[in-house]
């Protein structure tokens, strides 16, 4: 399987099954896309008379098509169905854990899926006992895992901040002591990010995630505190201290952006005026009902936006100013092996959602839904159904991504929003898709115009 | 080749033989907590 297009004089050809990625000129983009379904002597007729070339031009073209397919560059046969079933069910081992430090929140976004940190339940808080234990959980169950993952969410996970610390440093204690390496990391609307926070954050956590909607106006029309104020004027200054101290550490800003924003490049630029270069701008996933969901009528924006965006990443980069968005960042040669593009999110199997009072679900999207409760940080995951249901969850457990070229770059998407637009974890989010698949095609772009590789025609 | 050129990337069927280390991060939850697309991972045994 392939798929072809085109960005600002590109002309690029995947190729699904094998990942390889090419660049050709006009004539070869047509030939490529004619000899999937057309004889040989048709796809050199229509060669020749179409692009006005010569029989042997063409011939020669083809040649090089046929030696492509040869070495399992083009046209590669699919080979991969059946890896991620062997993979993720070898042994069911944990390796990273969302602990929900505060269900509770000091600001009342209106689209929060969590529903302003409740997830439709009561207000609560982690004890440091329940996230002792949590971590405990993870390193008994982690097996021949090194690489640990522990995220501090919410609600506001600062509005816990005390546990969040002797935690992290309970956390490096057990490491050293049972041969781990745990990455921690923190989601914060920034409202309490202070310099006791910052100057900790900063030492210990591998990733922090910024909340930041972009433009002020954007911004502020969600992200309100319990009075109907904007957070824009109280967390940008937070987060541009932050970052300014951060080093070389990661960090998101990361943005939603609804049916009221679909221009949201605009909040991108806004977000690097204001200093920040590495960020994360998602689509809202809402109920349809609700007047923030994304429609079909802004699917032609928001694909405008995402080109744009990449001729920006292309301008900023070749000015030497580049910046990082999380949707675009590809690495061609040392990214994701064929186990990990087949078995594609861990959420159920590897990664679970811990709540303040211990409780086990498939991730952080999940909690709150009764059904989906897994078991406990005490008695461990007891509804091994569940665990199953989402280790069959992968690149190939639906019809549709079997003929989808993009599947091994998504590997069948997140099961929670699968869930949420259709109500099971094994549905197609259709209009989660037609994003990814655009992205993906952007990023490719945009690897492809900022290296120094050699274009078709180029001496 | 004068009209194709073909980029350096991961030999999918290589990866396939040499195994999975299982070592990458496994979900989205440490970057964007909506939606994990697995194309924009490193692989932890090729970038150490």
């Amino acid at each position: 399987m392939i798929h072809c297009y085109q960005f600002d004089g590109l002309n690029i050809v995947l190729d699904c099954h094998s990942g390889s990625i090419h660049m050709v000129d006009p004539v070869a983009y047509d030939m490529i896309r004619w000899y999937e379904t057309e004889p040989a002597e048709d796809v050199i007729s229509k060669a020749v008379s179409e692009h006005g070339i010569t029989r042997e031009e063409a011939e020669e073209c083809l040649a090089d098509i046929d030696s492509l397919k040869e070495a399992g560059k083009l046209y590669a046969p699919d080979k991969f169905e059946g890896l991620a079933r062997d993979f993720r069910k070898r042994n069911f081992t944990i390796k990273a854990l969302c602990l929900h430090v505060a269900h509770t929140c000091n600001l009342n976004c209106s689209y929060c899926f969590a529903s302003q940190g409740k997830y439709h339940g009561e207000r609560a808080i982690m004890s440091y006992e329940v996230g002792k234990r949590a971590i405990d959980f993870l390193i008994e169950n982690s097996g021949y895992h090194k690489n640990l993952d522990i995220d501090f969410f919410g609600g506001e996970p600062l509005m816990n901040w005390d546990v969040v610390k002797r935690l992290t440093e309970y956390g490096r204690e057990q490491e050293k002591i049972h041969n781990k390496n745990i990455r921690f990391t923190l989601t914060t609307n920034g409202v309490l990010l202070d310099d006791e926070v910052t100057e900790f954050a900063n030492r210990e956590f591998h990733n922090v995630v910024l909340s930041l909607d972009g433009r002020k106006e954007i911004n502020d029309r969600f992200r309100v505190d319990y009075a109907g104020n904007g957070s824009y004027d109280k967390i940008v200054p937070n987060f541009q201290r932050f970052v300014s101290k951060r080093g070389n550490k990661s960090y998101y800003i990361r943005g939603t952006y609804t049916h009221y924003n679909p221009d949201f490049l605009n909040d991108i630029k806004h977000y690097l005026d204001l200093g920040f270069n590495e960020l994360s701008m998602e689509p809202v996933v809402t109920d349809p009902s609700s007047p923030s969901a994304l429609t079909e009528e802004d699917l032609p924006v928001i694909f405008e936006q995402y080109d744009e965006l990449a001729r920006l990443m292309v301008q900023r980069h070749k000015e030497g100013r580049p910046f990082t968005f999380y949707h675009y960042m590809l690495d061609l040669t040392c990214g994701p092996c064929i186990y990990k593009r087949v078995a594609g999110c861990g959420s159920g199997t590897e990664y679970l959602a811990v709540t303040p009072w211990g409780d086990l679900y498939p991730c952080h999207q999940f909690v709150g839904d009764e059904k989906y409760k897994m078991g406990d940080i005490y008695q461990g995951v007891t509804n091994t159904d569940m665990r199953t249901h989402f280790a069959s969850c992968n690149a190939y457990s639906r019809p549709e991504c079997k003929e989808c070229w993009a599947k091994l770059y998504c590997s069948g998407g997140c099961a929670a929003n699968a869930y949420h637009a259709t109500g099971d974890i094994l549905g197609v989010y259709d209009y989660g898709c037609k994003l990814f698949c655009k992205r993906i095609e952007c990023a490719i772009a945009v690897k492809l115009l900022t290296s120094d590789i050699r274009k078709p025609g180029d001496e | 080749m004068t009209r194709i050129v073909t980029i350096e990337t991961r030999d999918l069927d290589k990866s396939a033989k040499e195994g999975g280390c299982g070592e990458c991060q496994t979900s989205c939850q440490s970057a964007c907590k909506t939606s994990c697309g697995v194309a924009n991972q490193a692989c932890e045994k090729l970038s150490k």
